[in-house]
């Protein structure tokens, strides 16, 4: 038997080797070039090591980037919980017929780019565009809202993006859910909400906690949305690493960048466990 | 019913109650009394579930109503009666350990903490689950898990406790030993139960009263003797304790005795409380234990058959006879020696007091 399963670990090599050269290897070549001196020219460096690219982050117009980026990485996290777990809950309790029907229209999105569907946004928010003409023409407002190129418009451009994973994390775990655990527990004393909280909740956290993971790693690094969104009000370190890497030609500083925007989110992940102390997370970790 | 002093403490008026075009209760109605141990028993889809889902407030009936210690509770919340239950999967929570399970009615109560784990620690050694308060429900067994259940229930002073089937998924030998331990709990705390099976012999082993259920519709209630030797239709007859039901028609009514005279011979019925008509025809109940075989006949009312089948089930000894219109009729004995072989021709008899009319109701009020 455990020569065997050997047998079968060996044709699974070709995928760590993969792993290993595709993944690993530009992750390795990142972290080193962040260590190397920039020359300028275009998309030059040097192979002397040094610290200044990380250094240069400490540099106020950098940290307020990284400030901003977590600000609204929570921001839309948070809202995306408070919209996506009712929507994933009330989904999964919907007939077989009306799942199917809401997994469609949650899925058709995707199979226009995403960058189409964010211009599609700039239409609906723009000053004479959709959202504007509806609310004067049933008179809600008199003056059209500046919606477009605000901090708003990014939010709702990376809660767009992010809600249908969330949906999708708590639709199949609450899916999954025995009811009739709530209703030993209505049986047992407790209401409606008292319920939710001790069962429903608890037993669809792993849902939940993975739909947060879900969004709140995406819009760390999204860049593209508070570009077309935004307008250049709201430079995130996405934006700030793709500026470096073109624009700006300084790989070495684009790599630093990167790396610590990878520490800080692993860190967050990693804290977020530590206090959750949810071990098994929907498939992934 | 059996005449009772103690005070009701569960009642069902006329509950209807449809899914959809589907009649699931078609009018129950039941009187439960302080310390009885009720149960229901049919068949599955005969509505127990049903029944024992509104008495608890998990399902609202169409018509009809729940009354909980002489107050109508069809509007209240389930967690607003004083009602637990006992379900068929249990439904222990997979997150909590064994303590909190149990001790979960009393976390909503907000009861104090050195309360709840006194009250807890008593439940546990009330059904011998000492030291298992750190478990999970997933590292336990069937039984361990339905002692936990019961506990879980039981701790909430229940004034009736429901149980859905709650033996169904062990196996047969722990399935006798909970049945014992059960009986002695009711007993000792003196709640009153109302247990759902579909198990004939579970239910008279543990009853004080058993309500026959059959399409949403009671078929007899009464004391498992009751049931038992006076089953007052044939569905109750075959479903409890399998009698042997057959039909004739009356010849003469000497003593209270009737004789019949059906398709394969004629047979001897004590007439009791009903008014047995001569020239009409009935259906009468005759435990398979209460037949006796002879090859020539030995009373004035016998019927013949042909023996087709003998087998060896659960220490009896099972015989089918064939009569000559096809029917068959089934005789236990205890034992392994029988003196007649398959193929040859018998007669069966039993005495008039071993029979029993069924199915009389609509016959009676033809009068």
């Amino acid at each position: 038997m455990k020569n065997k399963k050997n047998l079968w670990g060996l044709c699974v090599m070709p995928l760590y080797f993969f792993t290993l050269l595709f993944i690993l290897g530009p992750m390795i070549y990142m972290v080193t070039v962040s260590f190397a001196k920039n020359n300028g020219g275009a998309y030059g460096f040097t192979w002397n090591f040094t610290l200044n690219n990380y250094t240069k982050i400490g540099d106020p117009i950098y940290l307020q980037c990284f400030i901003q980026s977590f600000k609204l990485a929570f921001a839309t996290t948070i809202l995306v919980v408070l919209i996506g777990y009712p929507f994933g809950y009330f989904m999964a309790k919907l007939s077989p017929k009306g799942k199917k029907i809401m997994m469609f229209l949650i899925m058709v999105p995707f199979w226009t780019s995403s960058l189409i569907r964010l211009y599609g946004w700039i239409i609906i928010l723009q000053v004479k565009g959709v959202l504007n003409t509806a609310l004067k023409t049933i008179g809600l407002i008199d003056k059209p809202l500046k919606i477009l190129y605000s901090y708003p418009a990014v939010l709702i451009g990376m809660i767009y993006a992010l809600l249908p994973f969330m949906i999708l994390a708590v639709y199949s775990s609450v899916e999954k859910m025995d009811w009739s655990l709530v209703e030993a527990s209505r049986d047992l004393g407790a209401s409606p909400a008292a319920a939710f909280v001790t069962v429903t909740l608890k037993l669809t956290l792993p849902g939940l906690l993975t739909g947060v993971i879900l969004t709140f790693v995406p819009s760390m690094g999204l860049f593209f949305i508070a570009d077309i969104l935004g307008g250049n009000k709201i430079v995130l370190v996405g934006s700030l690493i793709q500026d470096q890497l073109t624009r700006g030609s300084n790989w070495p500083f684009a790599a630093a960048l990167a790396v610590i925007l990878t520490i800080l989110t692993s860190l967050m992940i990693y804290l977020y466990r530590r206090i959750t102390h949810v071990k098994d997370l929907e498939g992934i970790f | 019913m059996m005449e009772q002093k103690k005070p009701v403490v569960l009642e069902l008026k006329n509950i209807t109650k449809n899914f959809g075009d589907t009649k699931v209760l078609r009018g129950i109605d039941l009187t439960v009394h302080e310390g009885e141990f009720v149960t229901l028993l049919g068949s599955s889809g005969c509505g127990k579930t049903t029944t024992l889902r509104i008495i608890a407030g998990l399902e609202y009936p169409n018509d009809g109503e729940v009354l909980l210690e002489g107050k109508p509770v069809k509007d209240l919340a389930p967690e607003k009666r004083n009602v637990n239950t006992v379900f068929q999967n249990y439904a222990l929570f997979p997150h909590m350990n064994v303590y909190n399970n149990i001790a979960y009615g009393l976390k909503l109560k907000k009861v104090s903490k050195s309360e709840t784990k006194e009250r807890v620690t008593k439940m546990l050694s009330l059904v011998q689950l000492e030291g298992f308060e750190k478990r999970m429900p997933s590292e336990m067994s069937g039984g361990q898990r339905q002692r936990v259940a019961i506990a879980r229930a039981l701790i909430n002073n229940p004034k009736v406790l429901l149980l859905d089937e709650p033996l169904g998924a062990l196996d047969l030998q722990l399935r006798r030993q909970m049945q014992y331990e059960l009986k002695k709990l009711q007993k000792k705390l003196g709640i009153t139960f109302i247990y759902i099976t579909h198990d004939q012999e579970e239910a008279i082993n543990m009853s004080d009263v058993i309500v026959v259920m059959r399409d949403g519709k009671f078929e007899q209630a009464g004391s498992p003797t009751e049931i038992y030797d006076h089953p007052k239709t044939s569905y109750v007859a075959s479903f409890v304790g399998s009698a042997n039901i057959l039909r004739g028609t009356v010849t003469s009514i000497k003593e209270n005795t009737a004789i019949l005279s059906g398709s394969c011979g004629t047979m001897a019925c004590k007439t009791e409380q009903y008014e047995i008509k001569e020239g009409s025809s009935y259906t009468l109940a005759v435990r398979s234990e209460n037949i006796s075989v002879w090859r020539e006949a030995k009373a004035e009312q016998y019927i013949t058959g042909t023996i087709t089948e003998k087998s060896f089930v659960g220490g009896m000894l099972r015989i089918v006879v064939t009569l000559e219109d096809r029917s068959e009729v089934v005789i236990t004995r205890q034992g392994i020696n029988f003196f007649y072989d398959i193929g040859e021709k018998v007669c069966l008899e039993w005495a008039a007091q071993d029979a029993v009319f069924v199915d009389m109701e609509g016959k009676q009020d033809e009068k």
